[in-house]
């Protein structure tokens, strides 16, 4: 009696598990062209799960903080929800002469929700508190190419400030760099780099508990693993005031339970589907006008890292690039919420041309079979990845078309967790092929190379390692004017193609959806809901 | 019978160590960093996993950990998660939810199964013994989160009586579907389990007596009958009250119930040793003291019980 209940115990807990751990899908934009009024004074509540850390900016960098923090805090720089283009925000004006030294004004007027003034020294201050080793940020390293960043960063640091910022007067600051970098002004608009209050310094621990922010939305209560309460700030300043009055970021321990709720309008939002709606595109008739569609800023790719012997030949890398049929894939195992790659940029991004990958990324299997004997390649091919949240399906898939068109045995080989799963990519154990996803923390083409090919990248997991493309990247940096640096950016990327580190297979869409009670609803690149397009019907 | 609880609750003390020891050891002993996955496809900076290693006591044997553990324990300080927040307050936002919705749960599987039980127990084979024992063998035979979700999908998104989720209140009413769902597996256990009972004990000879005797019908089952066969199934449903608060764990998930058993689950998802840690000692303590209020009840139904 107690063995039966004990098993069938384990086996919901993992299924329950496999639902938990799901991938978070979803971005775009999706508009009913209702015609009715918007209620302003409505409530709106959206999809979300448990923070994984203390609710303070720099310490966030998961959608379940963010979903919370992004509408507290307004930074210097905001990105356009339908573009991803920067605009300023806070900043009045941002410049620079020669990308290393830059000249920060910021709007006056604007208020923290404690009623205090937002003036450059709160930017300074927060900027130098979360870059300190002795603080423990998690995204400390956002701040890595301000000068002083090397000594603050140690866990006992002699400083207390970085020696490149520095306040001008109550409205101006100047950074001051290590070297130029031209994606500085973009960079900024992350959530690390939001300002922060007096009160924080006061007390960070409580502060974290109801943090106080400068941005559209502010903080009401929280119940942990129940919900997040915000409210509209009504004398907020900038461009992207929310219109409608308050917001519940509504915790969930099941996705499936949430679309549930989706589809019964007692939720509004949920940027991500849970894999049981997309299984054979139950979710398009399921939601019908109610989908909320995107571009989402992130790129899936296969790394085969140059440390497994045998891997480090690049007519295997070319036969196996070219025997994924990634069409095939993205329409039958992810239901067209994922589109093919053909580069190392997601489509949208300034600096995206079509095709860098070129004949390398299309399906051709004869072509494929012809590099695979010419690697001289024996043995058998591993995709390694984390299995949850519908990881494995696409990856499986990609296993087979690989063992069909080269006819070489390929298994997958699965991680208990992401976790697990990060700590063997990191501790550079691989031992074939692994899952290497991207997300953008911010919308340049700079976030997608710099991390990934650089040989000092900080996700490099192929361990990647030209010169040649190393010089093209700090080139691209250093070169104040954008378009100039861009193009380098696109050197870079033409010479990565040659290589193939990675073998990019696809990018996500991101799908969502919303309830009928909104009118209008969007998902930003980052896959949270671009909070100021929300529009609730008037009954 | 004040030595008697007097020893019982002397036993508690080693089963809490050995119990919160083991748990402990159990969570962080899993294999693997803890924060590696933390920060997304990068790795974590040197500086916030120092913080949180010395933070948790990660650097120390397992049982100097534990140790500290405890001393905070008693001084009431249940430790914190990784994102800062009490676990004092998340148990104590999480408990009253699950013990309203573990007393829904028995008090449906109660109900239904002991009136089941008693009613086949009495008439012996026939339509309705055949019906129950059909049925159980149905609700035996299906796991519990096949059952939650088809009433949450049933119920909720196509008929549209309920919910699919309980809000935040988690009112009486809104947690009586999850306490059916909960409750299902152990109502068709207590079905069967009285049902042979009273089935054995019908034809026993103080039965007899008593129908000899010429005493009402209702008083022969329900006096006589009735007490003796009603101990197996106390025992169950004493038991069943603890296994019902960690084994909330997939009705609370489904319906999205912000309970013990989801915290368990959180904890052991995020690997969170003060979490699990410290629900599990709740739960220990829950189930210790129920068997011990089971066992006391057993010399109230059956006064031959004595505690020497």
């Amino acid at each position: 009696m107690r063995a039966s209940r004990g098993f069938w115990g384990a086996t919901a807990v993992v299924a329950t598990a496999a639902l938990l751990l799901t991938a978070c899908g979803g971005g775009g934009s999706s508009e009913n062209k209702g015609s009715g009024a918007t209620d302003a004074n409505a409530s709106v509540s959206v999809y979300g799960t448990e923070p994984e850390n203390s609710l303070i900016p720099a310490n966030t960098n998961e959608l379940g903080g963010s979903k919370a923090l992004k509408p507290v805090f307004s930074a210097l720089v905001g990105y356009k929800s339908d573009t991803a283009e920067p605009y300023n925000l806070m900043a009045e004006s941002i410049n620079t002469t020669d990308s290393k030294v830059f000249d920060i004004k910021i709007k006056k007027g604007w208020k923290f929700h404690d009623g205090t003034e937002v003036k450059a020294k709160n930017f300074v201050d927060a900027w130098n508190y979360s870059a300190n080793g002795k603080n423990g940020m998690q995204n400390a390293s956002f701040f890595e190419q301000i000068q002083g960043y090397d000594e603050i960063s140690a866990k006992e640091p002699a400083v207390q400030t970085m020696s490149g910022l520095k306040v001008v007067n109550d409205y101006e600051f100047q950074v001051t760099l290590k070297g130029p970098f031209s994606v500085f002004a973009t960079k900024i608009g992350y959530l690390a780099f939001a300002p922060l209050p007096d009160k924080f310094f006061a007390d960070p621990e409580a502060f974290a508990k109801a943090p106080i922010g400068n941005g559209p939305l502010k903080f009401v209560s929280r119940t942990p693993n129940q919900n997040m309460k915000l409210t509209r700030y009504d004398e907020y300043q900038g461009e992207d005031k929310v219109k409608f009055k308050d917001l519940e970021v509504r915790i969930y321990t099941s996705q499936e339970t949430a679309y549930q709720d989706l589809l019964s309008n007692r939720l509004d939002f949920m940027e991500a589907l849970p894999p049981a709606a997309k299984a054979g595109g139950k979710y398009k008739t399921d939601l019908g006008e109610r989908l909320v569609e995107g571009k989402l800023l992130g790129i899936s790719a296969l790394a085969l890292p140059y440390y497994v012997p045998g891997y480090n030949n690049l007519d295997l890398r070319k036969a196996i690039s070219l025997a994924i049929d990634r069409e095939q894939i993205v329409k039958t195992v992810m239901n067209d919420t994922y589109a093919p790659a053909d580069g190392y940029v997601s489509r949208g991004i300034e600096g995206y041309r079509p095709g860098v990958c070129g004949e390398f990324c299309k399906f051709d299997p004869v072509k494929a079979k012809e590099f695979f004997a010419k690697s001289g390649f024996t043995g058998k091919l591993t995709i390694a990845s984390n299995a949850d949240g519908g990881r494995k399906e696409p990856l499986v898939a990609a296993c087979n078309s690989i063992k069909n068109a080269l006819g070489v045995e390929c298994d997958f080989v699965p991680a208990t967790d992401f976790g697990q799963w990060r700590s063997i990519v990191n501790n550079r154990q691989l031992t074939g092929m692994g899952r290497s996803d991207w997300s953008a923390d911010y919308p340049s083409i700079e976030n997608y190379l710099n991390p990934r090919y650089k040989s000092t990248g900080s996700s490099n997991d192929s361990t990647y390692n030209n010169p040649a493309v190393d010089a093209l990247l700090t080139q691209a940096d250093q070169t104040a004017d954008k378009a100039a640096a861009i193009k380098l950016y696109q050197q870079a990327e033409e010479l990565i193609a040659k290589d193939l580190p990675q073998i990019p297979v696809w990018e996500e869409k991101g799908v969502g959806g919303k309830s009928n009670r909104l009118k209008v609803a969007k998902l930003d690149f980052g896959r949270l809901a671009d909070y100021s397009s929300i529009e609730v019907a008037a009954k | 019978m004040p030595q008697y609880i007097l020893r019982r609750l002397l036993q508690l003390i080693p089963v809490f160590f050995g119990t919160t020891f083991l748990i402990y050891a159990l969570v962080w002993a899993v294999p693997g960093d803890p924060f590696a996955g933390k920060c997304g496809q990068v790795a974590c900076p040197p500086a916030y996993i120092e913080m949180m290693t010395a933070k948790f006591n990660l650097d120390d044997s397992i049982f100097v950990q534990y140790f500290k553990y405890l001393g905070n324990l008693f001084t009431g300080d249940w430790g914190e998660t990784f994102n800062g927040v009490s676990v004092g307050e998340l148990i104590g936002n999480a408990y009253p939810v699950t013990v309203r919705l573990a007393l829904i749960a028995v008090a449906i599987e109660a109900i239904i199964g002991l009136s089941a039980g008693i009613l086949t127990g009495l008439r012996g084979k026939g339509f309705l013994d055949n019906l129950v024992l059909m049925s159980t063998t149905f609700l035996i035979s299906i796991p519990v989160f096949v059952t939650a979700i088809v009433l949450q999908i049933v119920l909720g998104s196509e008929l549209g009586i309920i919910d699919a989720s309980v809000s935040e209140d988690a009112t009486i009413g809104e947690l009586i579907v999850p306490g059916i769902a909960l409750g299902s597996l152990s109502m068709a256990y207590i079905a069967r389990l009285t049902r042979t009972s009273i089935a054995e004990n019908r034809h026993a000879d103080y039965v007899r007596t008593a129908v000899a005797k010429g005493q009402p019908r209702s008083r022969v089952v329900g006096v006589h009958l009735l007490r003796n066969s009603v101990i197996p199934v106390l025992t169950f449903i004493g038991t069943d009250i603890g296994a019902l608060m960690g084994g909330a764990i997939v009705t609370e998930g489904v319906f999205n119930i912000n309970g013990i058993g989801g915290l368990i689950f959180r904890g052991i998802q995020n690997r969170e040793g003060a979490t699990v840690t410290g629900v599990v000692v709740l739960l220990v303590m829950v189930y210790l003291l129920v068997s011990l209020i089971v066992d006391l009840l057993y010399a109230v139904l059956d006064p031959r019980i004595r505690y020497d």
